[in-house]
């Protein structure tokens, strides 16, 4: 299939700012799932609230755009219903690590076969540039005008953490490693989690120094370190850790059961 | 697995595992909450016997979200719930109504606000079902009386869920829940499905008009479907700016209930042409029940339906007495609804027994209030 022809084009044009990163976390994503051989006919595609959760609008397949945070728990009950159905869920960081935060540490305990892709710009974008749970500390936006007091949350560490069974984060600076993640996501089983740090030229660059889009990816390139290079500094579990790093990588890769698979059991029980 | 014909001596939220059973549910999603839990863990045992799936959420709000997201997977999906956990999944009501998602929500009501009286019942929910989540939309909502009824209007919730593609609740209470009575189940119980999009049926449930509901394009079946809480268009395309649009689909949304409100409303009659008409609905009913049945000069019109509000027979019922008694357990939440309706049938007189703190108006109480009316 040619990838244009993934796109749902009668809704064009798209809502998405100049140099956003969204386009390219497409662009790798459709790449992977003609790679693995999976049918837009098969797959639905569920998201939240944000900019990235309109990317299910834009693909050419059964798109279920939901209430903020919830798009986890939305997954889980269609993929329940319709084992048979492959479902991709679109999230972003305040979607998924804010106001969704219960429904994605659950997520990855409970291990039901999802793909959840977070694009983390670090920012509120469609509000217009809030601080968000992954703005890295001292860092501006309209809410934090004299730099972020808070730290960001790591939240590739988190789905580790939570029990997720694979997880990999990277940046759109790296295009391959990211589709070839998402390759790996999307033929395993269980709760798979790809945390993309994206661009947010707009309402994250503009304020920090970076408005030029190329500065924000320069900025990935010089600031994203190999996980597995780095297990000294992994004592900052933040994204954009206090050394000024993001560590990138595969953070698990493992083989969980998972949920739908497992019938019968009980063996701790006296059989009621 | 569902459950045969024949009579059975059941607790209110065990009917209502049967009902749902039988009426084909095959989604449940709950949280554990008094006094509403002994549903999620009767469909614990039964759904996946029948090929269900049942699931224990994180919240309520994960609860109400996997509910709508099995729905649209094409399961006949349902959660149950109280007070804290109901409040919790007020968005995702108003989602489901904007989508326009089949879903069963069961509220076995306890006292509130906020953790109350988790033992005891209460009437306190019957406006935080209709206006609960932001926005103009209308729900279908049931008020059992009984265990029998607890029984009846699940699976009548679950049909009209179907046909009208909206959530629908079941507003029972600690008293009705945990009662325990006789239940007789009919050889023949009519079950509803879905319209689904590309599916031929001449199925005389559909008699409700194409353009107020529109068939459900089920996941997984080609059509492409594009559900979002946004303002959308009939080609589900997003407007959130255009005004006709949002007009149009609001009003739609809201007018495919009230213009089929005589299909939804269900209610019970008892002495019609009494001097004082008692008005109430659920366990509020007991009392006034109890009076109606003994005394000629007081009749009773139980609701069964709550929303949309059964506006015709409280208006006839209006019309030929001389005074009305609203009877609730809360501080008057239908009863504002109900004395519109009445004043405009041109009976002057509506009084309110009201009663909180856990247990239905006696017999006796009701008397005393129809005393002070000069009622008896």
């Amino acid at each position: 299939m040619e990838l244009f022809d993934l796109y749902r084009k009668d809704h064009w044009p798209h809502v998405f700012c100049p140099g956003c990163g969204n386009g390219t976390i497409m662009n790798c994503f459709f790449r992977a799932f003609n790679d693995v051989g999976w049918k837009l006919e098969n797959t639905v595609f569920v998201s939240g609230i944000g900019c990235s959760s309109r990317i299910p609008l834009y693909i050419n397949s059964d798109a279920i755009h939901t209430t903020h945070g919830r798009a986890i728990a939305f997954a889980t009950g269609l993929k329940l219903s319709r084992p048979e159905l492959d479902v991709v869920v679109f999230t972003g960081d305040g979607d998924l690590g804010a106001i969704g935060g219960n429904h994605f540490i659950n997520g990855c305990r409970r291990n039901v076969d999802l793909d959840v892709i977070c694009i983390n710009n670090n920012i509120y974008g469609m509000t217009g540039g809030q601080a968000s749970i992954t703005t890295p500390h001292d860092y501006m936006s309209t809410t934090t005008p004299q730099g972020n007091k808070e730290y960001p949350f790591d939240l590739a560490e988190i789905a580790v953490a939570a029990g997720a069974n694979y997880v990999a984060r990277w940046t759109t600076r790296h295009v391959h490693e990211l589709t070839k993640s998402m390759r790996t996501s999307l033929t395993k089983k269980g709760f798979n989690f790809v945390e993309v740090v994206s661009q947010c030229p707009t309402n994250f660059g503009r304020r920090n120094k970076m408005p030029d889009p190329s500065a924000l990816l320069d900025w990935f390139k010089e600031s994203s370190i190999r996980r597995d290079k780095v297990r000294a500094a992994a004592i900052d579990h933040v994204d954009l850790n206090l050394a000024g790093q993001v560590t990138v990588g595969e953070f698990v890769s493992r083989d969980r059961e998972c949920y739908h698979e497992r019938k019968g059991g009980g063996s701790h029980g006296d059989g009621h | 697995m569902s459950i045969k014909p024949g009579e059975y001596f059941l607790q209110g939220n065990e009917a209502c595992v049967e009902a749902s059973m039988l009426a084909g549910a095959k989604f449940f999603a709950g949280y554990p909450i008094t006094p509403s839990t002994e549903i999620a863990e009767g469909l614990a045992a039964k759904l996946p016997q029948a090929g269900g799936e049942f699931l224990q959420m994180e919240d309520e709000i994960a609860c109400i979200s996997a509910v709508i997201g099995a729905s649209w997977g094409g399961a006949k999906a349902m959660t149950a719930t109280s007070g804290p956990g109901f409040s919790l999944m007020q968005e995702a009501i108003g989602y489901a109504a904007m989508t326009e998602t089949p879903v069963v929500v069961v509220n076995v009501m306890r006292g509130g606000p906020s953790t109350g009286q988790p033992t005891r019942a209460s009437q306190g929910d019957i406006m935080a079902t209709k206006y609960g989540s932001h926005g103009d939309y209308q729900v279908i909502a049931f008020a059992p009386a009984n265990v029998q009824e607890m029984f009846d209007l699940t699976v009548k919730a679950f049909n009209y869920a179907e046909k009208y593609r909206v959530p629908t609740f079941v507003l029972s209470d600690a008293e009705i829940g945990h009662m325990r009575g006789l239940l007789t189940v009919p050889k023949e119980v009519k079950i509803v499905n879905r319209k689904e999009k590309g599916v031929r049926r001449s199925d005389e449930a559909y008699d409700v008009p194409d353009d107020l509901v529109p068939p459900f394009p089920t996941f997984g079946k080609g059509h492409k479907a594009m559900v979002t809480g946004i303002t959308h268009s009939g080609k589900a395309a997003i407007e959130p700016e255009d005004p006709r649009i949002h007009q149009e689909l609001v009003r739609r949304l809201n007018e495919k209930i009230t213009k089929n409100r005589r299909d939804i409303n269900k209610w019970e009659v008892i002495e019609p042409d009494s001097k004082t008409m008692i008005v109430s609905y659920g366990s509020a009913s007991f009392g006034g029940r109890e009076v109606a049945a003994k005394d000629d000069r007081i009749g009773l019109l139980r609701l069964k339906t709550i929303w949309p509000l059964p506006v015709e027979p409280i208006a006839e019922a209006a019309a030929s007495c001389d005074q009305m008694l609203v009877c609730e357990m809360n501080l008057g939440q239908l009863y504002w609804e109900i004395k519109r309706v009445v004043l405009e049938a041109g009976c002057s007189r509506v009084e309110f027994l009201s009663k909180v703190g856990g247990e239905p108006p006696t017999p006796g109480e009701v008397r005393h209030k129809l005393r002070e009316m000069g009622a008896i």
